[in-house]
């Protein structure tokens, strides 16, 4: 910037840069920034108060209660699975190896809805296992498991995605090291596998957890709908909008942009500070 | 402590790395596994730290058979080759390690390892970078830390993969001195992997020579060098000459000329010898042949010679005297004075 005269060969003349500047930021202010600035004017359309009752109306409650136990239990399955998948991948030699990875993928192929419906027709009353399952009183279509089964499916490439190339990256030697000091199978995993990838880890963990709460097709098609019961925070929001209820549907709503926002601030922080330690993991 | 390897066989993927080695270490012996890349060095100094396990054949460390025997209960000292070192702990805790993992009753207390880690990072003359981290430290300070950290386990065997690697010259020179001092004052028996001969044949007591994942030949600088066994030493180690020959009655012939050396078996064979091995002939027979581009060697010159005929020529390289003329296109004559045939 100092040398007026020297021009950087891969740097554009200022006019161009500008443009292109503002093109994006034109662009993201009209498809990211407006909805945001619209969810939290709406949310608040009638105050304070009226934002307060409506997150705590009971329903609403009950929906964020729901959320927050599917991803409480979808997040460290799929944490212990990336974990486990990522460790086989990149630190063991075997059959079928490419397969696995390309299977680990398939969420992000297949539309949320079909892996939804996927679960309604094994699990539900006209499926085969149907009849075994009401024989044993377990309802998982239409009920909890269901939304928690469907949430684990959508969300497991999140984790183990970030850590496989890491992993592949560092190899075998750390661990080969530990153990050749004397350290056993689960000090050497402990003290140095999850030190080396623990950024990475959390950075996976953060993006898992934010879909989890997030998702709306592939719980939907399982969920049933049920008020109260079934409905997790981004069904309840489209219930209450269909219902007129935009106080309602947005204060719902604003609770959702609020961790999406959080999960993009940490994300940041992850990134700029660690960056280096995640990169591998940025590759692919 | 002695280390025997019995017809260690070794394959990956059905494709041998080792085909039926065995090798006798002393105990206290500071010994080099000397050979080209892919030869096979690497393979086997994990296989006696129980990092692989054989496919065939035992490990013996003194009388017991160690080669069902894990890693850890193996007890030996690996410095790898890239030192992995463990990047989020500082030197002190690198060096720890070993003593940290060991089971409750074994382990010292916390001040006790303090103290020992502090005691092997002197020894290795890292005293003051303990709260350093690895990527901090240069690399022959990382190999040392590596080095500390290996010893912290009271091994009684050292194993180093290719030690001096990733070390420039100077630095690689210093370190090597420092470690055959360092063996000769703590006495561990110490093998070390390296594809530099002159690191092998300086630092040694005993070379062993590996190619294509066997061992050709296990001896010292000395057998090594003036005494190799086969082709593949011969030319491996040291600079050498070889030629294509044929033995009848007693005499050696190159190109349908005698040569003036004489041997007991006929038949055909190759002849090497070393370029400071030969000399410089007036008459009788020898090689001759016109000098082809020469240079000079510090207090020497080394002269290129084609030999044979001009449509399948052999160039050899032969140490002339500085006085001699040895301007290309000039024709020399000379006679190997040291030299072994290989049928
Ligand atoms: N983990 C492995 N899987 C497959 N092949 C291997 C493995 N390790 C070594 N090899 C093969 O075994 C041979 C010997 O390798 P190595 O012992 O590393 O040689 P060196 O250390 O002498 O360079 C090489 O051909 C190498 O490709
Ligand atoms: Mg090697």
């Amino acid at each position: 910037m100092s040398n007026e005269r020297f021009k950087n060969p891969i740097t554009e003349s200022a006019p161009v840069r500008w443009a292109l500047i503002a093109a994006v930021l034109a662009f993201l202010a009209l498809f990211v920034l407006t909805p945001l600035v619209i969810v939290f004017t709406e949310a608040f359309s009638k105050g304070w108060e009226e934002y307060i009752l409506a997150l705590q109306e009971p329903d609403a409650v009950k929906a964020i209660r729901l959320t927050l136990l599917v991803a409480a239990i979808a997040v460290p399955a799929n944490l212990l699975f990336g974990l486990a998948a990522s460790w086989a991948i990149a630190k063991f030699e075997f059959r079928g190896k490419s397969f696995l990875i390309t299977l680990i993928d398939l969420p992000f192929s297949v539309s949320p809805v079909i892996s939804g419906l996927v679960y309604v027709l094994l699990f539900g009353a006209n499926s085969v296992l149907g009849p075994i399952l009401k024989s044993h009183g377990l309802q998982i279509v239409f009920a909890v498991p269901g939304i928690v089964l469907a949430t684990i499916f959508v969300t497991f490439p999140f984790v183990a995605r970030e850590l496989i190339p890491l992993m592949q990256d560092q190899g075998t030697g750390d661990e080969e090291a530990a153990i050749s000091l004397g350290a056993n199978g689960w000090q050497a995993f402990w003290y140095v596998t999850v030190p080396n990838i623990k950024w990475a880890l959390l950075y996976g963990v953060l993006l898992c957890n934010a879909r989890a709460m997030g998702e709306f097709g592939a719980v939907s098609v399982v969920s049933g709908h049920i008020r109260g019961l079934t409905n997790t925070m981004p069904l309840h929001v489209e219930i209450l909008y269909n219902d007129y209820n935009v106080v309602g549907a947005f204060a719902v709503a604003s609770l959702l942009a609020l961790l999406a926002l959080l999960t993009l601030v940490l994300r940041t922080i992850l990134e700029t500070r660690y960056g280096s330690e995640l990169s591998a993991g940025q590759k692919h | 402590m002695e280390i025997r390897v019995e017809k260690i066989r070794k394959e990956f993927d059905l494709y041998p790395a080792l085909h039926d080695v065995s090798l006798k270490i002393e105990s206290g012996e500071l010994i080099a596994l000397l050979g080209p890349s892919g030869s096979g060095k690497t393979t086997l100094l994990r296989l006696i730290a129980g990092l692989e396990q054989p496919t065939q054949g035992r490990i013996f460390f003194g009388n017991e058979d160690a080669s069902y025997r894990s890693v850890q209960e193996r007890n030996v000292g690996f410095v790898f080759q890239h030192y992995a070192l463990f990047r989020h702990m500082s030197v002190l805790d690198n060096v720890a390690f070993g003593l940290k993992v060991r089971p409750k009753g074994q382990r010292p207390p916390k001040a006790e390892i303090r103290r020992r880690a502090l005691e092997l990072l002197e020894m290795v003359q890292l005293n003051g970078l303990e709260k350093r981290f690895p990527s901090q430290l240069s690399g022959g300070q990382r190999q040392r830390v590596a080095l500390a950290r290996a010893m912290a386990i009271e091994p009684k065997v050292l194993l180093l993969d290719e030690p001096f690697g990733a070390l420039d010259a100077k630095v690689r020179k210093e370190l090597r001195r420092w470690l055959r001092d360092f063996h000769d004052r703590t006495g561990h028996t110490t093998v070390f992997v390296t594809h530099d001969q002159e690191e092998a044949l300086e630092l040694a007591d005993r070379v062993v020579v590996m190619s294509q994942g066997k061992i050709e030949q296990v001896g010292s600088s000395d057998d090594v060098y003036d005494r190799p066994n086969s082709p593949f030493v011969f030319s491996f180690i040291g600079e050498s000459a070889s030629l294509p020959v044929k033995v009848e009655g007693g005499v050696v012939h190159f190109h349908g000329a005698p040569t003036g050396l004489t041997a007991q078996r006929d038949g055909e064979a190759r002849l090497f010898f070393r370029p400071q091995d030969v000399s410089l002939i007036e008459e009788g027979p020898g090689m001759t042949g016109p000098v082809t581009s020469s240079r000079r060697l510090a207090g020497t010159r080394i002269a290129e010679i084609e030999l044979g005929s001009p449509e399948k020529p052999c160039h050899v390289e032969v140490e002339v005297p500085l006085e001699a003329s040895a301007s290309n296109g000039s024709i020399l004559s000379f006679r190997p004075t040291r030299w072994k045939l290989f049928y």
